[in-house]
């Protein structure tokens, strides 16, 4: 009789764990090199579960808590030049004090994944979730997406990497995670072991491009307005090239994993048919689709559009998925003061994405959920009200809407 | 798991004994677009040349930067890449961190390499200044900071920062009709402050490139002895100081010799001056600092009020410091009562025996 030596795959190993200690997991599977820490809530849980890992030896990685948020980005930049894979993030105010080392690190295409646990800008003082922290990344080169559930969060912390240092990238990646909602909740996660995120993703290897005395290169000389034009195309061309290299990671993950099997820029829920559409990202999906559900057992064609990838912006399935519809509402856990029609950074992001189509939807901005408001049942039936009258007369009589705002 | 290095091995930089002894390659070449005479310019130089080719050198935005990277020109042999302004630190512990996960986990070569970051008096004592001493805290890593000193902000067109010298004529502080001194502000020590503040850090030194090989030797030193270290270099600025760049070695001297410019190292948390700032603490006569401040544009706006209140600072630092140049405190009546009591003590103690 002969005997197998091979030891069959470990399954998934089921965790009752938080979204940022689900990214923990994801960090210590992808064998993350130099990691630095700084606290701000609500990011720094995922540092504290880092910590714990590293401490009971579970992840071999240099952590450095570092002085501040900027220390800690300049950091893992530098790291990530010598070719090491490294992690970081913040919140909030935090994000913002990191801002001059993260604007640079697109042009240096320097592949690192940062997670930022959406937290309100100070002042006032606010602990809550509020997305204009990490929409600042926005215009300046980091591929963004925004996560829903810690099963996500864990999975597209592999992507994430797996994206990012594809030789035709090598461009940061944001993750957005709502504050509280995503990285304090637990739910069950599913962990992966190790053979099959090795499987899933190579190690990082920056090749010509890495900073050693064998190759002894000049990065970040000085071009003055020489060369930033050919630079800002460069940076361009990898961030279109971004979305046929998320297409193939999500195929191979599926494949491997047995998950993330959809569209990765959107997930439709129930909106094939509606007639007006809900859209955002983040967690609010839950009431969301909760409130579609309600209003559709009650006959209205109420559907929800959830967008995954903010940059690369996935225009085409945005286009089709929201154009059947007679009107879009988009709900931003963020606002932009002053911005055409006094909307929110999504809705002008959407409006922008349908111009160019033949027959457009009425686009409605939706402010909801400001630092950490509970975006409620009610919210969404106020909204798709708002949408159902619009689609029923076919006139707008108020481009944007406060949702949930005392009087 | 793999294998764990806590402390990587270093490089065994011996001193160069004497300049007829230096190896003749250079690692900061030809390409660079520095002022003629520019004493930070030859800083790079030494301290590439001291370090070797197994080095990485980073380096914050500058003069040092701006001069001598532009595109196709870059005047670095050993790899070199820009940090911002304040992250010289940050940037140190970055790549060693960096470097030293691949070693341990087997991904490059194991081998000690150099780790330098670079910054000026603005990027390193003002902004840069709490990166510094985080980095500064870090045993595990090995990295030298220079903070190379041309006393202005100079490649944005001479700003005073804090290490301007009182008075100083700069852009942002020009004399006037109403205020002939805007500038009233005297320098940080920051070598003193940094080697009094990080217990962990074994080698800080303060170095001047017109005592190149000395310079050398103190950097092959910090390198050496591993860990974080930091060395203070004092670099005459045509430009910013506003002279004949043929005097830029004559003023480094001076600068030590007027005794404005303290010459010491720390090594394992015992000071020694060197050079003619020995000699110096020792009793010999400093030069009269006019003879220094007077050969810069800077401070021709100067009376001679000016120039003695100068003078007296000067005098104070090397009579009554705690350490000239490093520490600025003195002992109080008490604490000497206290020192000399013991000192008594310890006589009497040696009589008995
Ligand atoms: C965050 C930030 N603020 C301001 C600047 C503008 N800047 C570029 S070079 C420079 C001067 C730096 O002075 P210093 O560190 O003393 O070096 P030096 O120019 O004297 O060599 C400044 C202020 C910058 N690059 N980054
Ligand atoms: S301004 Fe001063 S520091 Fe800058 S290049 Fe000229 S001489 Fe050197």
């Amino acid at each position: 009789m002969s005997v197998s030596t091979k030891a069959a795959p470990a399954a998934d190993q089921e965790m009752l764990i938080s979204g940022c200690a689900a990214i923990a997991q994801a960090l210590r599977l992808s064998d993350i090199d130099v990691v630095t820490a700084y606290p701000i809530r609500p990011y720094d849980t995922v540092m504290q579960a880092v910590a714990k890992l590293i401490s009971n030896g579970e992840m071999d990685a240099e952590y450095i808590v570092a002085a501040s948020e900027h220390d800690q980005f300049e950091i893992v930049k530098h790291a990530s030049a010598v070719g090491a894979r490294v992690f970081c993030g913040s919140s909030g105010v935090g994000w913002m004090y990191a801002m001059e080392a993260i604007a640079v690190t697109p042009a240096l295409r320097l592949p690192m994944v940062a997670l930022v646990g959406n937290r309100a800008l100070d002042d006032p003082g606010a602990f809550g979730c509020e997305h204009n922290d990490a929409l600042c990344v926005r215009d300046l080169g980091w591929m963004l997406t925004w996560v829903d559930t810690a099963q996500e969060a864990l999975d597209t912390a592999l992507i994430a990497y797996r994206v990012a240092e594809d030789r035709r990238i090598f461009l940061p990646c944001a993750i957005g995670a709502d504050g509280a909602f995503l990285t304090h909740s637990e739910v069950l996660v599913k962990v992966p072991n190790k053979e099959k995120v090795d499987q899933f993703l190579p190690k990082y290897d920056r090749g010509d491009k890495m900073l050693h005395p064998d190759n002894p290169i000049t990065i970040a000389p000085q071009v003055n307005e020489d060369w930033v034009m050919e630079i800002r195309k460069q940076n361009d061309e990898a961030m279109r090239r971004a979305r046929g290299v998320i297409q193939e990671a999500y195929r191979d993950f599926h494949k491997i994993f047995g998950r993330q099997g959809g569209n990765p820029f959107v997930e439709s829920y129930m909106a094939e048919d509606a007639d007006v559409i809900l859209f955002g990202q983040g967690t609010l999906s839950l009431p969301v689709k909760v409130g579609v559900r309600k209003l559709r057992e009650q006959g209205h064609k109420v559907g929800f559009v959830r967008l995954r990838w903010l940059r690369p912006f996935p225009t085409p399935e945005v286009q089709e998925t929201l154009s059947r519809a007679k009107a879009v509402g988009v709900i931003d856990r963020d606002y932009s003061f002053g911005s055409p029609n006094h909307g929110a950074v999504l809705y002008n992001e959407v409006r922008s994405a349908l111009y160019d189509l033949p027959k457009r939807p009425h686009v409605i901005s939706f402010v909801c959920g400001l630092g950490g408001r509970e975006v409620t049942l009610d919210s969404v039936t106020e909204m798709s009200e708002i949408l159902l009258k619009v689609a029923k007369t076919g006139k707008v009589e108020q481009p944007n809407y406060w949702i949930g705002v005392r009087g | 798991m793999a294998t764990e290095l806590t402390v990587l091995p270093t490089q065994n930089l011996e001193a160069f004994k004497g300049v007829k002894k230096l190896p003749v390659e250079e690692y900061f070449t030809s390409g660079h677009r520095t002022c003629q005479g520019c004493e930070s310019a030859l800083v790079m130089k030494l301290m590439a040349k001291a370090a070797g080719p197994r080095t990485v050198i980073l380096g914050s935005t500058g003069c040092m930067y701006v001069a001598n990277t532009t595109y196709y020109s870059t005047s670095w042999v050993v790899p070199w890449m820009h940090t911002q302004l304040g992250s010289s630190g940050s940037a140190a512990v970055g790549t060693a961190a960096g470097l030293k996960a691949l070693m341990r986990k087997n991904r490059i070569k194991q081998e000690p390499i150099n780790v330098i970051a670079f910054c000026g008096d603005g990027g390193g004592a003002d902004m840069g200044l709490s990166s510094i001493s985080a980095a500064l805290t870090y045993p595990e890593y090995n990295f030298l900071i220079l903070m190379y000193d041309n006393e202005s902000y100079a490649n944005t067109d001479i700003q005073l920062s804090s290490m301007t010298p009182y008075g100083a004529n700069t852009t942002f502080s020009p004399p006037g009709k109403a205020r002939r001194i805007l500038h009233k502000r005297w320098k940080k020590n920051m070598a003193g402050m940094l080697a009094a503040g990080h217990p962990e850090c074994r080698y800080v030194a303060t170095v001047d490139a017109s005592y190149a090989l000395e310079m050398m030797n103190r950097i092959r030193k910090a390198l050496t002895i591993g860990g974080p270290t930091f060395i203070h270099s004092l670099d005459p600025c045509p430009k910013g100081w506003d002279y004949d760049p043929i005097q830029s070695h004559d003023l480094g001297e001076l600068a030590v010799e007027t005794g404005v410019w303290p010459l010491f190292e720390i090594e394992d948390g015992v000071l020694k001056f060197y050079g003619k700032s020995k000699s110096i603490a020792q009793g010999r006569k400093r030069k009269p600092v006019r003879e220094y401040l007077l050969r810069q544009g800077r401070f021709a706006h100067f009376t001679d009020e000016d120039i003695d209140y100068f003078q007296k600072k000067i005098d104070l630092m090397w009579d009554r410091w705690l350490i000239p140049g490093a520490v600025c405190i003195e002992m109080g009546d008490d604490i000497r009562k206290q020192l000399t009591r013991a000192e008594q003590e310890v006589a009497a103690a040696e009589a008995k025996q």
